[in-house]
């Protein structure tokens, strides 16, 4: 962890032109600095200690026990809320749900996300206003987002059922059919999503020198080779830091399926995340609901970890 | 292929590139239409198959009803005050512990630093759950009352930051030496250094993050929708779904207003501020 934090050094600040000349200035001057960099630091500090590390002791504590957030007991059972899980249909179909939903919504956003950016890295008039129309659903509430999204799935009068009206096909009804509910909150996050990894995309391809391209020109490597040889090698370093930010994204996607569908219909869009809520703060099962985010917590962890051990390659082989 | 010149294949792939721009604009453009043009229709218009894409009459009332329909007032006032100071925590507690692990001689700083990096793999939706039972239970334990659906416990728990912390710390360390020891020189003290010469320096991450920040907390919606318990402490993203959840689809036209309520100050951060977010972004993800 700690060498991958960053440069490492110890910037000391201001050039020391005294040259040890009086160490008792220099020492008090270290201990000013030490409580002013305690000063600085503490209160992210204690909000991270309370707020972050402090919850996930209470998250392995809470996980051994049953309790249904009102009583002033809680049982400890140790590890039947963990047992429970690992019986529990309901949490298997949750993670698979949850493999769907990353898979389906991260291949999307990435691949979309390129095919925007390889555009929009052309010289057309008018890309920035592109980019810009583009990006902006990431920055639009999810909530508000998930209801918009809901009245354009309407099967009879929605924008959707519209659409597919043209070229002669019905509409599903997308929220309320199990098969369909999970392909609807995909569109609307891949539709939510895609701008940025689009953005990202766009700056990488940016950076690529054009005397590569050059070179391949020389060596008659015709466009799609040079996208091939010049372009997909290239952006293999942002597409990874995509890969893995958006994966760790949709782990934590909640607002869009709680508005739009509840986790429904019979649990096809029931994700860990919303697993998580609805275990806690709707059936009050607080220590189910701790078991089921430390899954998520060592799920997410792995991805960071793979991350880290991926860049860390990097870093030594180039 | 070969009876085309060089000039009209040129045209050509122009023309298509053209085209496919157009494509993805209306494509990602067209919800948000239909936000706005549902938002001005009448209950009859909204049940009329196919679906007018104009409002033929535009019912501007929807509005007001909405509003009347649910206290959006308190809500935006909520939304305000949290976002107001939950990002004023954020941006300090950024500043400040980016300028102490930027500047400040200290044992163990990698390690600290390491620490609050390691905030960063602990989402915040994993903390909920604790984080609930810590407002109420805990804090009753402690003062005598509990804090759940208070303002204090909306706005805490999203106070600290690492990723703004590691941002302006890479964006300090880059700053040029020279100036800081010149400042050394002159007697400024660090408080000095950092209002006057380091903040203005750092003012293009001061604003992206800030950005960010506010957009972030205005979209919160998991920790608002568990920690507040009545409707006047609900924030805009939790009132309007449970407006949603209340009207249901039986009411478009007042449900499409009511979310652009939500959505109308973002648009308007996003006309204004866009070319900071993307650039901020961007330069964060390809230099990391």
């Amino acid at each position: 962890m700690v060498s991958t934090t960053g440069e490492g050094a110890v910037p000391s600040y201001g050039g020391r032109t005294g040259e040890q000349s009086s160490s008792r200035r220099t020492r008090t001057e270290a201990r000013r600095e030490g409580i002013l960099f305690v000063l600085f630091m503490l209160p992210n500090a204690v909000l991270f200690g309370l707020f972050t590390y402090w919850p996930m002791i209470e998250n392995v504590r809470l996980s051994t026990q049953r309790w249904d957030m009102i009583s002033p007991i809680r049982l400890g059972i140790g590890l039947e809320n963990y047992r429970y899980l690992l019986r529990d249909g309901t949490f298997h179909r949750v993670l698979l749900n949850t493999g769907y939903f990353t898979v389906a919504a991260v291949g999307f956003s990435l691949l979309l996300g390129l095919v925007v950016a390889l555009l929009l890295n052309q010289p057309l008039r008018f890309r920035d206003g592109a980019r810009a129309v583009v990006f902006a659903p990431t920055l639009l509430s999810g909530a508000a987002i998930g209801i918009v999204w809901s009245y354009i799935f309407d099967p009879r009068y929605g924008l959707l059922a519209q659409v597919l009206g043209w070229v002669g096909i019905g509409s599903p009804d997308w929220l309320n059919r199990p098969e369909w509910s999970m392909p609807a909150i995909i569109i609307v996050y891949v539709w939510k999503n895609l701008g940025f990894a689009a953005v990202i995309f766009l700056a990488g391809l940016q950076a690529i020198p054009r005397d590569l391209y050059d070179a391949a020109k020389v060596d008659g490597a015709n466009p799609w080779w040079r996208f091939r040889s010049v372009t997909l090698p290239m952006l293999s370093p942002i597409t990874f830091f995509l890969l893995v930010t958006s994966i760790l994204n949709t782990f934590q996607a909640f607002d869009i399926i709680r508005v739009m569908t509840q986790g429904g219909p019979a649990d096809a869009t029931n994700t860990l995340i919303y697993y998580v809520y609805e275990q806690g703060f709707v059936a009050l099962n607080a220590g189910r609901s701790a078991a089921a985010s430390l899954v998520l917590f060592v799920l997410m962890m792995i991805v960071t970890l793979v991350q880290l051990r991926f860049t860390e390659d990097r870093v030594h082989y180039g | 292929m070969d009876s085309l010149s060089m000039q009209d294949r040129r045209r050509l792939t122009r023309s298509v590139g053209y085209l496919a721009m157009a494509l993805i604009v209306l494509v990602i453009g067209l919800p948000v239409w239909w936000m706005f043009s549902g938002s001005l229709k009448t209950s009859q218009e909204i049940y009329t198959f196919p679906p007018d894409w104009i409002p033929r009459n535009p019912r501007w009332s929807n509005f007001t009803d909405a509003w009347q329909s649910a206290p959006f007032g308190r809500f935006y006032f909520n939304s305000i005050v949290t976002t107001v100071l939950g990002s004023a925590l954020e941006i300090t507690n950024a500043t400040l512990s980016a300028y102490a692990l930027a500047y400040l001689r200290f044992p163990f700083k990698n390690v600290i630093f390491a620490l609050l990096l390691a905030a960063m793999m602990i989402p915040s939706q994993v903390t909920v759950l604790p984080n609930y039972v810590f407002f109420g239970a805990t804090v009753f334990d402690l003062i005598g009352e509990s804090w759940v659906n208070t303002y204090q416990a909306i706005i805490l728990p999203g106070a600290s930051v690492a990723f703004g912390t590691f941002l302006m710390r890479q964006s300090f360390l880059g700053l040029p030496r020279e100036v800081l020891d010149a400042a050394k020189v002159d007697g400024a003290g660090h408080l000095r250094t950092l209002w006057d010469i380091v903040l203005p320096m750092a003012r293009p991450v001061l604003v992206t993050f800030g950005l960010i920040s506010v957009v972030a907390k205005w979209n919160d919606y998991l920790w608002p929708l568990v920690i507040t318990q009545t409707e006047n402490m609900r924030t805009l993203t939790v009132g309007i779904s449970s407006f949603y959840d209340l009207e249901g689809n039986t009411q478009w036209g007042l449900v499409m207003a009511a979310t652009i309520f939500v959505i109308f100050p973002l648009l308007v951060v996003f006309v204004f501020a866009q070319r900071f977010i993307i650039e901020g972004l961007t330069a964060g993800a390809t230099k990391g």
